[in-house]
Order: structure tokens, then C-alpha cells, then sequence
């Protein structure tokens, strides 16, 4: 005979793997001293030229290495390299975002107390990403001014989430009539004082203080030293 | 669409309380915040499809949707936000503060049979 339907509570949280994942390799990066900063944003915004450029400049005074995900080729990590950073190229297949474990796995041989910065570029996508920890100490969004000022309304988990935000590609703001004001009010409306900063990787304006920042954060919580 | 594995995610979940208490699933409840990147529609499509096939096809997701809840500075109040297109206060309009809750997908419980 069947018994009624009864419940039972059980508290279990479904992203716990990737949280448990998360926070071992946060924990393994603090011990080794590496500040690591992750990079998230649509397709075609400008991760890759502004990491290209950003690990260029880093080399000069830090030891720097980074993480690229995409859905297939390597075409991303053979970009970075130029940089003469370590890069590894991290190839998701079907998967829309980079997972805790996907890091951990692409980390495997890297010596983490020989670095100051890591970086980890994900695939570019607005939605995925959000809810996956990495175990970085700073999520970097990404906005360029060829995209509509409003996205972070459209996408407000990715933005809320982000501890900075980046308006990329600005060399172009003026040909693509970029409203200022709208894209910063979108920012502040998903997410109340998230600082902005704005750049050109391509004429350099704007990076000196991006590159500070970075530093910055990273020697207030007493890594990358 | 993520949705596919984290659907996988909660089938291997409850599949495993299930077995650890000899109990067939009916449903599983679940809270659902709004800032969790997951969409209700998606998930539960992709639900009847991994469930498909193991001892869990045919059961039910009874999603529970939790709003974000901020604190608010201003109000001294927690306070559930009307949309996360919005981050201030309903109250008082102020700038939203800390999250207090929303970021969650929790299994909460699971309806059973012997």
C-alpha cells in the first residue's frame, strides 16, 4: 500500500560544489600571495585587447600569467601570449561559462607562489557567468560604448555582481554618439556606488589609472607583494 | 543555458537523499532568488528533461521565488526590492545596501513516499 506524499527539509544549496571549489582555490591563491582579477562581459567587447594590453604593461614590474575561456579554439590564448605572460587556454566545448573546477583543473603544474596576478578571462557571456564563483578576489564587467548604454538593466545579475566596471573602446565613444550619463546611470541603478572606469586599450587612455587600480586593490589586501 | 546542468545538479542531489532515506520523490521544493542568474522557465524545462529516465521522472518542482532583500541604511529596515532592474530602497528611495538574501537556489525539502 502507498503511503501519502510527506515532506521532508533538507537545506541544500545547489551551487554548493562549485562554492565549496570556489573557496579552496581562493584560500590556495591568498596562501600563495597571487591577486586574482577576472574578467567578464558580451562577446566582442574587448577582454582580450584590454588583457593583451593590460598583462603587456603589468610584465614590466609584476609577475603576471592568465586563464582564457571560450566555447572552441585558441585562437584568444595565442593573442595573450604575445604578451610574453603564461597563458592558458581553457576550451569549454558546450558550456557557456567557466566553472571553480575548470580553473582548478587548468591551474594543474602552475606554481602560484611564482605569481602576483592572475587573471581569468571568461567566455563572453552576460548571463552564465553570474552565478559561478571562481575564487577571484575582483570581478572586472565589461561595457563597451559600441553596445547599448542600457545592458547592465538588461543583464543586472552580471553587473550587480561586479566590482568594477570597465567601459571599454572608449576611442569610439564619439562615433557612436555614447551617452555618459545614461550608461552610468544604468551602472549605478543595478548596483549603487560600483566604481567605473573608462579606457582605450587601443590609444591607452585611461589605462595608467586602470593599472593603478589594480595595483592598488591588490596591495590593500596585502598580495601581489 | 545553464540551466541543463544545474537541473543535473539538483536531480543528483535529490537522487542522493533519496537513497540515503529509501524514499521515493514526488517533488522538490526549491527557493529560487532573483539574483541567482537562473531563469525559472529554463530550469524547469530543463528539469523534465534530465529527469527523464532516472527514478525522478514524472516528479514535480515547486519553485519558490525569493525577491532580493537589501538592507536599507537609511530605514534601518530590510527591505525586498520590486525589481533588480532597481537597486534602491522601495521605502525610502535611497540607494540600496548589503543583499541580504536572493543569490540562493536552495533545495528547501522534498515531498516523499515510502
Amino acid at each position: 500500500m502507498k503511503s501519502e506524499p510527506r515532506i521532508v527539509e533538507v537545506r541544500q544549496n545547489v551551487f554548493r560544489q562549485n562554492d565549496v571549489t570556489a573557496r579552496e582555490l581562493r584560500a590556495r591563491f591568498r596562501d600563495a600571495g597571487v591577486f586574482v582579477i577576472s574578467l567578464v562581459s558580451s562577446p566582442g567587447s574587448g577582454k582580450t585587447t584590454l588583457l593583451e594590453k593590460t598583462l603587456t604593461a603589468m610584465q614590466k614590474q609584476w609577475r603576471v600569467a592568465a586563464l582564457v575561456g571560450d566555447l572552441a579554439t585558441e585562437n584568444d590564448a595565442r593573442r595573450l601570449e604575445r604578451s610574453g605572460a603564461p597563458v592558458r587556454q581553457i576550451v569549454t566545448g558546450t558550456v557557456c561559462h567557466l566553472d571553480a573546477a575548470m580553473v582548478r583543473r587548468s591551474l594543474e603544474g602552475w606554481d602560484l607562489d611564482e605569481l602576483d596576478f592572475l587573471f581569468i578571462e571568461n567566455v563572453g557571456n552576460l548571463v552564465c557567468p553570474a552565478s559561478y564563483d571562481l575564487g577571484e578576489d575582483m570581478r572586472l564587467v565589461l561595457l563597451s560604448v559600441t553596445e547599448g548604454e542600457d545592458k547592465p538593466q538588461k543583464y543586472p545579475t552580471i553587473f550587480h555582481g561586479a566590482d568594477l566596471a570597465v567601459i571599454t573602446k572608449v576611442d569610439l565613444a564619439e562615433a557612436v554618439e555614447f551617452d555618459r550619463v545614461a550608461a552610468c546611470g544604468a551602472l549605478c541603478a543595478v548596483s549603487p556606488g560600483l566604481q567605473v572606469l573608462e579606457v582605450s586599450a587601443k590609444t591607452g587612455e585611461g589605462m595608467d589609472a586602470f593599472l593603478g587600480l589594480l595595483a592598488s586593490r591588490a596591495i590593500t589586501q596585502g598580495l601581489a607583494r | 543555458m545553464h540551466e541543463l546542468s544545474i537541473a543535473a545538479s539538483i536531480v543528483d542531489l535529490a537522487q542522493e537523499e533519496a537513497e540515503k532515506r529509501a524514499v521515493r520523490i514526488v517533488a522538490i521544493h526549491l527557493t529560487l532568488g532573483a539574483l541567482s542568474g537562473v531563469v525559472r522557465e529554463a530550469l524547469e524545462g530543463s528539469y523534465e528533461m534530465v529527469s527523464a529516465g532516472t527514478k525522478l521522472e514524472g516528479s514535480r518542482l515547486v519553485i519558490r521565488e525569493q525577491p532580493v532583500r537589501v538592507y536599507c541604511p537609511v530605514c534601518r529596515e530590510p527591505r525586498d526590492l520590486p525589481s533588480i532592474q532597481l537597486f534602491v530602497c522601495p521605502a525610502c528611495n535611497s540607494p540600496a545596501g548589503e543583499v541580504i538574501d536572493g543569490r540562493e537556489l536552495l533545495v528547501t525539502a522534498l515531498e516523499v513516499e515510502s
